[in-house]
């Protein structure tokens, strides 16, 4: 079999990222230009300046890339390119961009799915590892458990029915005065707090024992905030680590549960993880734990693929290019797209 | 001299391509129908129509905005991929000003010519150019006042300064979407003699991109595809509320 060199493009959010990956697992450069800076004060990603962001970085990200790869364009087998989902206007540059390339030097386009890029970070983290196992993908946006059948059919067994868990971390990080993005700063701040001195929610949802729900213990994270300052109380460091602390148990714990009850039900024994959150080296390690006390095997990319990069949907790209997808000049962002 | 032009600035996007001020080809997309689905297939298809191989374009032209943020960052993003991988320049036409020239033609030389494009919240994008003749029968574009976003009453005011300056106020001729959505408000409140440009001059379209294009391209006005993007006249929604709330 040839080799297989792919371009690939990924917009959906803040990060502005291109990629050349070989045979999928193989990083011959990844480029991300991060965004944060520019909604930090906003505290939270503003669509509009992330697509004029993307509009500024687009080119000069590609040719960092093909540059650091040591590839030209006529070197490309394919443009693997994010369609969706994440926000419309930022995913519309990356597939604009993406179509002219595969237009001019008429190679074929392959859209991928954001989602299944994150699992794909796996791939490229653990050689080895195939198909079948169940994966963990908790991001900013997403909070999906999804059973990888193969390497490109996922079946999602559960999901969010409110908050991501990334945007429960943010929605946390504000009211107890952390700011953004609070994925991190949560996460530190819980290092010097008590998992055990708040007890919020573990919500469980009846008819569908694999979804997650974020928004109750959000709530009662914010009821405990509020009653503590009606009591005159102030908010200082020990509270702030103790309410991160225990909210991020609660998380864990949530995570945990669905996750070895899936591993149980469809008798898998690998466990991978993927997404931003999955960056959260005490949420690792927990689920690392659980799933390795029971037998299991436990995989997680390191945290920059974890976060969006294009290297991840290079990986996923490559796969639907060799299970024969091909898209279009008429491929269009699609911002709620379906697993 | 080949030239691709790219208009998405507006609710119908166009492509066309020129040589040498010929055009060779030209699309005009659908209404409703998504830019992002149909700019690629349409320039896939002029080309091919128009027998022009993409390896023979010496630039791409694009409506630079204002206009609708999306749309612009649609026609920007694919010129800058195409420019990327073709290794040619860019040229950034203003948007106003290729809608000025789709009325240079000899009935409206000396008209003083108002593009406005409906920029939501009660404003128009707008600018007032006109085409004068010199002397030596070369013909001279002129900027009273460049791209801008106000009230159309506000433009209305900045019209009737120039008009009453000319002493000999000559026809304003309207066009753009713009019009579409304030017609009203210039048939109540203009003070001078006013039009509308012909139906097929209203609104923005890639031939007049192109032509200006190709002018710009003469003159080395081109940019590299790397720094292409659009002038969006407003900042995003956030700034402008932070801004606002950092005045109070």
């Amino acid at each position: 079999m040839s080799d297989t060199v792919i371009l690939s493009i990924e917009s959906s959010c803040d990060e502005t990222a291109a990629a050349v990956t070989l045979n999928g697992r193989t990083v011959l450069s990844s480029v991300i230009y991060s965004q944060i800076d520019l909604h930090t004060i906003y505290g939270g990603v503003v669509p509009e300046i992330a697509s004029r962001a993307h509009i500024e970085k687009i080119n000069p990200v590609i040719r960092k890339a093909l540059e650091d790869a040591g590839k030209t364009l006529d070197d490309l087998d394919a443009v693997a390119v994010t369609y969706g989902p994440g926000l419309v206007g930022a995913l519309l540059v990356g597939v604009a961009a993406a179509k002219s390339i595969a237009y001019a030097k008429n190679i074929p386009l392959v859209g991928v799915h954001h989602i299944k890029g994150h699992v794909c970070a796996n791939f490229i983290e653990y050689p080895e590892l195939e198909p079948p196992f169940l994966c963990l993908v908790a991001s900013g946006g997403h909070t999906h458990l999804v059973k990888v059948v193969n390497h490109t059919d996922y079946e999602v067994i559960g999901r969010t029915r409110d908050d991501a868990a990334g945007e429960a971390y943010d929605k946390i990080a504000r009211a107890i005065g952390l700011g953004y993005p609070g994925g991190p700063k949560v996460e530190k701040c819980a290092h010097n707090g008590d998992p055990k001195a708040f007890s919020f929610p573990r919500a469980k949802i009846d008819e569908a024992p694999y979804d997650f729900s974020f928004s109750g213990v959000k709530s009662a994270v914010l009821n405990t905030i509020n009653s503590y300052k009606m009591k005159g109380m102030e908010i200082d460091e020990k509270f702030q680590a103790d309410v991160a602390a225990s909210f991020q148990q609660s998380v864990i714990d949530s995570m945990k549960e669905r996750v070895l009850m899936a591993l149980d039900e469809f008798g898998m024994n690998k466990f991978a993880m993927a997404g931003g959150v999955a960056s959260n080296q005490t949420l690792r390690a927990a689920l690392k734990e659980a799933v390795e006390v029971r037998g299991g095997q436990f995989y997680c990319p390191k945290p920059v693929l974890c976060t969006d990069n294009a290297a991840m949907i290079g990986a996923a790209g490559f796969y639907e290019y060799m299970n024969g997808k091909r898209d279009g000049l008429d491929l269009n962002a699609v911002p709620g797209l379906k697993l | 001299m080949r030239l691709l032009a790219i208009e998405s600035s507006g609710q119908l996007a166009s492509v066309a391509v020129i040589e040498d001020g010929e055009i060779l080809g030209m699309k005009v997309g659908e209404f409703k129908v998504t830019h992002s689905e149909t700019l690629m297939p349409m320039i896939d298809a002029m080309l091919k129509e128009a027998g022009v191989e993409l390896d023979s374009l010496d630039a791409i032209a694009v409506s630079g905005g204002p206009g609708s943020f999306t749309g612009l960052r649609i026609g920007s993003a694919t010129a800058k991929g195409l420019g990327l991988a073709l290794d040619i320049p860019l040229i950034h036409v203003p948007t106003l000003h290729a809608m000025t020239y789709n009325l240079l033609v000899p009935d409206y030389i000396g008209a003083i010519i108002v593009p406005m494009m409906d920029a939501r919240r009660g404003q128009v994008y707008c600018g007032i150019y006109d085409f004068v003749i010199r002397p030596d029968n070369m013909v001279d574009f002129d900027i009273f006042m460049d791209a801008d976003a106000m009230s159309v009453t506000d433009l209305l005011d900045r019209i009737k300064e120039i008009t009453d300056l000319d002493g000999n106020p000559p026809i304003v001729v309207f066009l753009g979407d713009g019009v579409m959505a304030y017609h009203e408000v210039i048939e109540q409140y203009a003070q001078f003699n006013f039009d509308y440009a012909p139906d097929e001059a209203m609104l923005q379209r890639a031939d007049t991109v192109a032509l200006l294009g190709q002018l710009m391209y003469s003159l080395d006005m081109t940019v590299s595809a790397d720094e292409e993007a659009p002038d969006y006249l407003r900042p995003s929604q956030a700034e402008r509320e932070r801004a606002e709330k950092e005045n109070r």
